[in-house]
Parts: C-alpha cells; structure tokens; sequence
C-alpha cells in the first residue's frame, strides 16, 4: 500500500522543530548537564556549568535562542519505500521549513550562498539534508542545526588498518584536545568509524543525534565509547575550557564496513548545546 | 577572584586584572566578528580611519540572533576568538585594551596583547540566552549590510567574563592544560 504525503507537513514540522530545537534541550542533554554539574569539581567549571543551567532557563522561558548560533540546519530524512509524496518538490519543502522556522523563531541567518563569495542567504536555506530509503510507509525527520564553533575544530582521519584500535583512539583524542575551550566545552562527541571519506563524516554527524544516555549496542563499540570519555575527561580542559573534570558529556560512535585497506576515522565535534530532535511522519 | 570593572578598559584598568580573574563588565563595548575585522582591516589599508573609536576599546567577538520587540538583543554569546587573530594585533597596537571571545589565541595575538598592556577575556561560549540579559542597549554602528555581522555598539551592565590571558601574556587554558 501507498502511503501519501503532502510535502506542506514535512515545512510545517521542520519548521516546529527549527525553534523547538533552538531554544529548549533535549530531556537527555538537559538532563546530562545537570549531572555534570554535580560532578564538577573546579569552582570556575562549576561557576560555568551553572551559568549553563541559568542560560537554559532564560532561553525557554524567555524564548531567547540557548546560543546565538542557531547553526546550520542538519536535517537527516528516513523515507519509507512506501511513501508518495505529493505538493511542492521534498528538498523545496523541507528549505521553506527552514526559511519560516528561522524567521518565525527569531533565529539568526548564518548561511552564505557560496563559500568563496559569502554573501548571507538571509534566510539561513539551504539545508543539509541526508536521505535514506527504508522499508515501510513512515517519514522519520532528524533535525539536528549545528553551530559552527565545534563544527570546525572536526576532524577526519583516513587511519590504515595497522592503526588498529589503538589509532581510532589517538584520533578521536587529538581532535578533542586540539578543539579544547574552541568547541565550547562540556562537548559531545560523534565519531563515525569505517565506511569511506564520506560514510565516515555523515556517521560521526549521526552520532550526535543520538541521546547521549543510549550507548552503542555493538559490545566492543560501547566500551569504546565509555573508556574514550574517560580519556577525555581527564584531560583537564573542562566546562568552558577553563578546567575542570567535565570536558565531555558523552562520546556517541557508529561503525559501518569498510575495504581491506583503510580505517576511516571521522570525528563530529558538537558544543553542549547539541540540538537534536526526532519527529515521525 | 570577582573584580568590577568599568569601560573604557583603561591600561590602569589591565594592570589589576590577573589570570583566571572573574570580572563583571559595565559600560560601553564594540562588538565586531569576521566580517567586519575584514572591513577594519581594507580600511587601514586605504588609510582610512576606523568606524569606532579604537582608544582602549573593548570589542566583542559576536553575532547576535535578532531581538524580539521591545528587547535590545537576541541571543549574544561570543564567538570563536581565533578566526579574528589575524586581524587583532592591528587593532591593539592602535590602541583597543580589551577583547572578549572565547578559545585559543595565536602567538602573535598573545605578544601584542603584552606589547600593549592588553587583555582577553573568555565569556561562556553558549551562553547566549543568558548574556543577553545584560545587554540593556544596542545599536548598529556600522556596515549594516552585514547583518549579524555589523559592528555594534553595546551598554553593558555585569557582563560576566573570566580574564584568559592577562597582560603579562599568562595564559589561563594553557596552565589548565599543564596541570
């Protein structure tokens, strides 16, 4: 059975979720500054895990973005084999969400049309959109808007297979380290291992839309992930980078096959304000 | 320690501020990113003069959200320091006392800010909701057409921020790192 889809729901939602996303955490980032907070020991990382918990307040309860980078908008779309979509083309659809989301929520424009000649698109379009095909007849949108600050201090690593484990660690270290106070601090850290050059970027972007409490189901990826958080917490760099214990939240890793001869090792810096939101259509 | 300090930043103003000093910001500060250091910089070149005055300025690296009706501001926390590096030894040798960013600086940022009894301040990336809350005026100084990018005139009241690199070129993320 065909299921249709007017393309005027997909704006709507990506609209919603354009200011849903910019002004309140989600409940398992929320709730991991909470705990960072507590865990702290520097008084100045304290002061500024605080100042965090305050600065989330305003931003709900005023409608103030939580960061004046409002990002770029990542938008990962699962679309059911089964679906027909119908109305304006599905990429239209999706930058018109954008386009009144960020207009609509007061959200700042941080796109330029071309990277050489920067001029500001004004209305933060386009997107970047990821599509994938799956079995049944539902729409599932991932709106995920970056910011830039940690965005630029991501890494890849084309690692070979000597490397081994050992090298995916040391990479996914040196790009934390070099990010330090850059990446705004406390960070999350997606990391994407495997596939190819690009497989390797868009895994380690996935990675930081899932929560942050959910680990790997991969046994060997999951104590990876728990032992590289440790790691980077006892570099010191701390909340704001002004040292402390808490200098990550969580460290999010997805795997996928890859050739004989490489190890592609991609690792997706996010800032605290790691905005991610899931609708299903 | 908690230390509140007035603009114009003066070089008597720098000479207390340590490492590591938590200050609280009132006054009048500049607020310039990218773009606009770009603009500052072709016209030093022409040998223009600057759109602000320079003489212990204080500049904010920031590019606010818009402001709903009836507030000064949108969301305003800082940038990135290090993408106005190439920029800055320039406008402290023509005098501006004070930046606030966050992040890393370059050498030759950290031996202009000794050079001329100079200060960089980190304020909490991310924090933009929050910060704004002590911007009580704003105003568009110049290059408006560069939107989030313009330079800014700001009244500050309490503007929070944590002194990295002191005058004497001490660098707060660097003493984290070695610890």
């Amino acid at each position: 059975m065909i299921r249709t889809i007017d393309t005027s729901i997909v704006t709507e939602t990506i609209k919603e979720m354009c200011i849903q996303t910019n002004h309140c955490l989600s409940k398992d980032m929320d709730s991991s500054l909470k705990k960072a907070l507590e865990h702290e020991q520097s008084v100045l990382g304290k002061k500024i895990l605080q100042q965090l918990q305050d600065n989330l307040k305003v931003a709900k309860k005023e409608m103030i973005p939580i960061c004046q980078d409002t990002g770029m908008a990542v938008v990962f779309l699962e679309i059911g084999q089964d679906v027909h979509f119908e109305g304006i083309n599905l990429e239209d659809a999706v930058n018109e969400g954008v386009r009144q989301g960020y207009q609509e929520g007061y959200l700042r424009k941080s796109v330029v049309g071309d990277p050489i000649l920067r001029e500001n698109t004004k209305d933060n379009t386009p997107a970047v959109i990821h599509y994938s095909i799956v079995p049944g007849d539902n729409v599932t949108i991932t709106f995920a808007p970056k910011g830039f600050g940690s965005e630029n201090m991501s890494r890849i690593f084309m690692l070979k297979p000597a490397d081994g484990i050992e090298g995916v660690k040391n990479a996914i270290l040196t790009a934390v380290s070099e990010a330090g106070p850059n990446a705004c601090p406390p960070m999350v850290v997606g990391v994407g291992i495997g596939g190819d050059f690009e497989k390797a970027a868009i895994m380690a972007k996935q990675a930081l839309t899932r929560d942050v409490d959910q680990r790997s189901e991969i046994l060997y990826v999951s104590k990876l992930e728990q032992e590289m958080l440790n790691q980077i917490n006892s570099l010191g760099i701390g909340p704001g980078g002004l040292g402390g214990v808490v200098t990550a939240l969580a460290v999010n890793i997805n795997t996928y096959p890859t050739h004989i001869a490489g190890l592609p090792v991609a690792v997706n810096i996010c800032c605290h304000v790691n905005r991610h939101m899931v609708r299903t259509l | 320690m908690d230390k509140y300090i007035k603009t114009p930043i003066t070089k008597e103003i720098t000479a207390n501020l340590k490492m590591g000093d938590y200050v609280y910001i009132t006054g009048t500060i500049y607020v310039a990113r990218d773009a606009a250091h770009k603009r500052m910089e072709e016209a030093l070149t022409r040998g223009e003069s600057l759109p602000i005055p320079i003489e212990d300025a204080t500049i904010y690296y920031m590019g606010p959200s818009p402001a709903r009706e009836g507030r000064p501001i949108g969301s305003a926390g800082p940038t990135t320091a290090s993408r106005m590096d190439k920029y800055a030894p320039a406008l402290l040798d023509l005098g501006q006392t004070a930046m606030i960013g966050k992040g890393k600086r370059s050498q030759e940022v950290i031996d202009a800010i000794i050079r001329n009894q100079a200060v960089y301040f980190a304020a909490v990336g991310g924090a933009g909701a929050l910060l704004s809350k002590c911007i009580k005026k704003s105003e568009i100084v110049c290059y408006a057409d560069l939107g989030a990018e313009a330079i800014r005139k700001l009244q500050v009241v309490d503007f929070p921020a944590v002194v990295v690199i002191d005058r004497e070129g001490n660098n707060l993320y660097n003493f984290n790192s070695e610890q």
